[in-house]
């Protein structure tokens, strides 16, 4: 039994790393705009009232599809504390930043989010680490959830998709 | 120094002591783990809190730890507004998104108090360390990457603070958005917080887990917290002031 899920994971992080790979890591940076991504769209227009003050870029990292060149606005999704809203801007096929459009101003503890946590919080793509450590905090069971995950995830780094 | 691995409340836990003469400690650690798991296991019908979900016992005959670990579940409730509710839509209680960092909390302490100083306690990677590993260098503690458990995303020296993970990839969708209990949170994969103990780790790991990706915003609102979220496409994301906990 463990056996045989061993080996399924074996096979399962064969397809992430051939299949997906770098390609996976900029689809990525999609997820982060919008829960339903329009990539056939690209906008030209200015984006609205953007408060230059609180943009934030995410430099997009590794290599990636072939998206096509524009800036692409993401939908307004709920972050919890309020709408946010951002864009992406592609320029020889890759994402090379993203700006922050919207996010919530009513309130104090969104202002603070606005004005500092949003741009200071940075993103990667992930990768093995060499160092040896003493303890591992994670868990090491997988689970229908993470194959559910991983398919999912698979699926929307497909490009044309 | 002493180090043991016991299969105690469905993980392995794992104590470490560095410093020697606490020979008879580990079997009171994992005697501590033991009663905890006794008296908090859903999976027993003969625990505490299957009595209380049976309604056999009233809340307030409840034992003091049972009573603790409740109000502890409500202070979190407060404080992630509602993202952690131990209530669930059938009217049993379940704190187990807790009892883990409250369990390994209770050990480090009983540990420290009798005297040692260089140990980790460690249940399901809710991890509690102090002081040095017996190369005498701060304890390292590596992030494991959610799609491959084989290795690890980030090696962090804690300094004495705690941290826990949080993730859907483990033992099922154990963790739900109470707001919306239909929903299975999805894109995130795994959100490690540390945190001044194990338990206030594992509590906001719990908490802003099931906010999805505004949790990483919410870990980085609250002070005495920093987090390293991983997105379901592999993209990792850290608070303002993770980075500098993380070594090489």
């Amino acid at each position: 039994m463990a056996s045989a899920r061993n080996a399924a994971l074996g096979l399962i992080t064969a397809v992430l790393i051939g299949g997906a790979g770098a390609g996976s890591a900029n689809a990525s940076l999609w997820s982060l705009l919008t829960d339903a991504p329009d990539q056939s769209t690209p906008q030209s227009a200015d984006p609205p009232s953007v408060d230059t003050t609180g943009k934030s870029t995410v430099m997009a990292a590794g290599h990636g599809l072939a998206y096509k060149d524009g800036s692409f606005t993401g939908q307004t999704f709920d972050a919890y504390y309020g709408p946010v809203q951002v864009q992406a801007n592609v320029t020889g096929g890759h994402i090379v930043s993203v700006d922050v459009l919207q996010f919530p101003k009513d309130r104090r503890t969104s202002r603070y989010i606005n004005s500092q946590a949003l741009p200071m919080l940075k993103s990667e793509v992930i990768s093995a680490q060499t160092t040896q450590v003493d303890i591992i905090s994670g868990a090491t069971l997988t689970s229908q959830a993470f194959i559910r995950s991983l398919r999912t995830a698979l699926k929307q780094a497909a490009p044309g998709t | 120094m002493s180090r043991e691995t016991r299969l105690l409340m469905g993980m392995p836990i794992t104590i470490e002591i560095v410093d020697n003469g606490f020979d008879g400690m580990l079997a009171e650690a994992f005697a501590i783990f033991a009663d905890v798991d006794a008296r908090f296991s859903l999976w027993k019908p003969e625990s505490e809190i299957c009595g209380l979900n049976r309604g056999e016992l009233a809340q307030a005959d409840a034992s003091p730890e049972m009573r603790e670990v409740f109000a502890l579940a409500e202070r979190t409730k407060a404080e992630t507004a509602g993202f952690f509710d131990m209530r669930r839509p059938d009217g049993t209680v379940d704190p187990s998104g807790i009892v883990k960092g409250w369990a390994v909390r209770k050990v480090a302490d009983h540990i420290r108090a009798a005297g040692a100083c260089n140990f980790f306690v460690d249940a399901g990677g809710d991890i509690q360390s102090s002081g040095n590993n017996q190369a005498s260098e701060p304890w390292k503690v590596g992030i494991r990457n959610p799609f491959n458990p084989d290795q690890i995303i980030k090696a962090v020296t804690p300094k004495g603070w705690g941290i826990a993970t949080s993730g859907n990839y483990v033992r099922g969708d154990h963790i739900y958005n109470p707001h919306n209990p239909a929903e299975t949170v999805c894109g995130i994969v795994s959100l490690t917080v540390i945190a001044r103990d194990v338990l206030e780790a594992d509590r906001f790991a719990t908490a802003a887990f099931a906010m999805g990706r505004a949790g990483i915003d919410f870990i980085e609102l609250r002070g005495g917290l920093e987090g390293y979220l991983v997105d379901d496409r592999g993209i990792g994301t850290e608070t303002s002031g993770f980075g500098a906990f993380v070594t090489q």
